[in-house]
């Protein structure tokens, strides 16, 4: 690697060339000041806080967007760019509500850390705080406009990594907002909920619309039965809340916490996710068979349905009709488990953890409700229960280890796996290949299928044939394989979707400070729950093959189709005025 | 309108057109003056670009109205050189003419009054301009003889009938 020599501070330093002035401070401990840059996202240079001196240059430097070369002499420390970061900082406060204590970013605000860091004590001039409404028009997200510090991180994520492109800069000067165009809410343009402008926020200009009132209040009625389901991923996230390393696997001290709160029953998504690879697997294997719609395409993330429903509405017929595990599993609560539990279902509350905004809104989908009794009540970001935790002063890394309630808590490694991108392609083809062949599947790891790479295309031989499939995370990725599918040029048979980059781990809903260098260390997480499961196929789940026994008869029964599977809208964006 | 900004991009370039070029084009092609939000759906459209790009630009821009406007714009300065040779009564003898405001738009719909702030023609102060010409060292007189070319052109092309929106 060639490198150059530079002065960092009189001290005469090597760096690697081709890196940013911030990227050698980094490297020579110093971190400078930033809120416009995301270690994910290009350089956008628009917030100046990182503005640094540098010898020959008549104006300050912003750090993040200008590159290191041979002799430069870079000062960060001087009295000049201690006054200029401190007066931009002050600028952006003059515009900013004083509301911390009540923020819901407060504690991990990064402009209230930068302002904390700098010492900031008055901020001088005139304010031009505005009291512009809230966006409170979706059940996923909340938009505080007068929040907003215009860094742009938010339209960066919503154009380039989901490609939707709802949110972006608009108007000039103080008018400056960014919103989707028109000022428009976000239930009035093709936003998917996907909340991944949530984690791209540094402040909190944009967050989940916080649902934790709601479920305080069934946890309090003595007349309601409340269970919880919790999301693959989101075992190895919630211990960020409390300062371990990102993708710590705490699946037994968040059933002992959950338990703590106060559930009736602490229950499993992944019940339901391998429920969803039964009827999935055999809904490919019955469309294979009856020369159905291919490629048949996932179905379990709500932020990916509702962008098919709204850019690719014709291709609504290769989604497979089975209802996402959250959905699943609030069908089977209301249903099966009444049943058994002998409660009635009008006093079951289903609240479930996920690690997603878009799911706030798939609970909320009139379709959702085949029981008679809508399947899921309330939904909790991965935040949101840290929320409710911390409440309760649950000291949560020092708990004791639960085990999740039977039926609803018995899982297999497969659906842990469904939190990662290529998770349910490797669940389902585990499940499909012994269904097909009758032969045990040896290996079970269907590592083409694994990592971060945009789009995945592999291929499986089943009992003789050879099935090609493929697997997108990011929207963006997901839009190239459905443009080849609109031109008639994707051969694939089986097609698993993700709307957040690395699959749920990474979704809108998780801890704040969700990169791509923490979705690498959750999927290892996840990994490595499946590699230690007993059980790893989806079919071998016993409570799994009792509740088809004794409840849902077989895959794709009638009963199952009434309870587990699903209709889509066309909302083709065009049409939205 | 789909197919009128299809035209228009289809000339410059399709996805590689200037978005800014294109946002001028597509405004000069609209009876109103303006960019209607349907238009800005059919370029973002044609160009395969978000809906809030294309608004973005637009607003960014005021020589880019978002709101509907006359069919002719007349446009006076407000700085100093003109200012000094003779602004004031060139823009009453113009407000009078029309029945306006600077910021209005005549009942008929016919002609919009700006106050913006250069011309770029100094040399020939005062100065307005009317759509894409310039007129300088102008009277009061000169002004509304203007304005009453344009209504009489309108007329003759139109018998009389209201602009539409």
């Amino acid at each position: 690697m060639s490198t150059v020599e530079i002065t960092i501070n009189k001290k005469t330093v090597r760096v690697p060339e081709n890196i940013t002035i911030m990227a050698a401070a980094k490297l020579n401990g110093i971190s400078l000041p930033s809120l416009c840059h995301h270690p994910d996202q290009k350089v956008k240079a628009n917030c100046r806080v990182c503005a640094v001196e540098v010898e020959g240059s008549k104006n300050l430097v912003a750090s993040c967007s200008t590159m290191v070369s041979e002799g430069m002499k870079i000062t960060t420390n001087s009295p000049r760019v201690r006054e200029t970061v401190r007066t931009i900082v002050e600028l952006i406060l003059a515009d900013h509500p004083q509301e911390c204590l009540t923020c819901i970013r407060s504690g991990e605000c990064e402009l209230r850390q930068l302002a904390f860091k700098l010492g900031m004590k008055e901020v001088q001039g005139v304010k031009t705080v505005k009291r512009l409404p809230l966006d409170l028009s979706t059940p996923s997200l909340v938009r505080d406009p007068n929040k907003c510090i215009k860094c742009g991180r938010c339209a960066e994520v919503c154009h380039h990594v989901q490609e939707v492109g709802i949110l972006y800069s608009h108007n000039r000067g103080l008018d400056i907002g960014v919103t989707p165009e028109y000022g428009k809410e976000l239930k009035d343009v093709a936003c998917v909920l996907c909340g991944q402008c949530v984690l791209a926020c540094p402040v909190g200009a944009i967050y989940e619309k916080d649902d934790t009132d709601k479920v305080w209040e069934a946890l309090g009625n003595p007349d309601k039965h409340v269970v919880v389901q919790v999301a693959p991923s989101v075992r190895v996230s919630i211990a960020e809340e409390f300062d371990q390393p990102s993708g710590s696997i705490a699946t037994s001290k968040l059933v002992s916490a959950l338990r703590l709160l106060g559930f009736d029953r602490v229950f499993d998504t992944d019940f339901a996710a391998d429920l969803t690879i039964m009827e999935e697997g055999h809904e490919l294997l019955q469309r294979l068979q009856t020369g159905g719609v291919l490629p048949l395409i996932t179905s379990c993330s709500p932020g990916w349905i509702k962008y098919i429903e709204h850019f690719y509405p014709e291709l609504l017929p290769h989604v497979s009709s089975c209802k996402s595990p959250q959905q699943m599993f609030g069908a089977m609560a209301k249903s099966y488990y009444a049943q058994i539990s002998g409660i009635d279902p009008k006093d079951i509350f289903v609240v479930s953890v996920m690690p997603c905004t878009a799911k706030k809104y798939e609970a909320a989908r009139p379709e959702m409700k085949d029981s008679g009794y809508r399947d899921v009540d309330a939904v909790l970001t991965t935040r949101e229960l840290g929320r409710m935790f911390k409440h309760e002063g649950i000291d949560f890394n020092s708990l004791e280890d639960g085990e999740f309630d039977s039926p609803l808590g018995i899982s297999t490694g497969a659906a842990a796996i469904f939190g990662v991108t290529g998770g349910v392609m490797e669940a389902a083809l585990r499940t499909v290949y012994e269904v097909v062949t009758g032969q045990t599947l040896e290996k079970l790891e269907f590592t083409g299928v694994r990592g971060m790479a945009g789009v995945k295309a592999s291929s499986v031989n089943l009992g003789g044939t050879e099935v090609k499939v493929a697997v997108a995370h990011g929207l963006a990725h997901a839009k190239q394989i459905m443009e080849a599918i609109a031109a008639g040029e994707a051969d694939y048979t089986f097609i698993e979707v993700m709307c957040c980059p690395g699959g749920c781990i990474g979704g809108g809903g998780q801890p704040y400070g969700t990169t791509n260098a923490v979705r690498e260390k959750r999927i290892q997480g996840l990994y490595e729950v499946d590699q230690k499961a007993e059980l790893r196929k989806s079919h071998e789940n016993p409570a799994i093959q009792k509740l088809y026994e004794d409840y849902l008869q077989a895959p794709l029964s009638p009963v199952s189709h009434k309870l587990l599977h699903t209709t889509y809208t066309n909302r083709c964006q065009h049409e939205l005025q | 309108m789909q197919a009128v900004v299809q035209e228009i991009v289809g000339q410059m370039g399709n996805e590689k057109a200037p978005l800014l070029q294109v946002l001028l084009a597509v405004q000069d092609a609209s009876p109103r003056n303006y960019v209607s939000e349907e238009a800005v759906r059919a370029i973002a459209r044609s160009m395969r670009v978000s809906r809030c790009r294309v608004y973005s630009t637009a607003s960014f821009y005021t020589e880019i109205s978002l709101k509907p406007r006359g069919r002719h714009l007349i446009r006076i300065c407000g700085n100093a050189p003109c200012e000094n040779a003779g602004r004031a009564a060139i823009m009453d003898a113009i407000q009078k003419e029309l029945g306006i405001k600077a910021g209005e738009i005549t009942a008929d719909g016919l002609i919009s009054l700006e106050k913006v702030s250069c011309l770029g023609a100094c040399y020939k102060s005062p100065a307005i301009k009317v759509d894409h010409q310039i007129y300088g060292n102008l009277t009061p007189e000169e002004a509304v003889a203007i304005i009453r070319s344009l209504r009489e052109e309108f007329s003759n092309e139109h018998n009389g009938s209201p602009v539409g929106i």
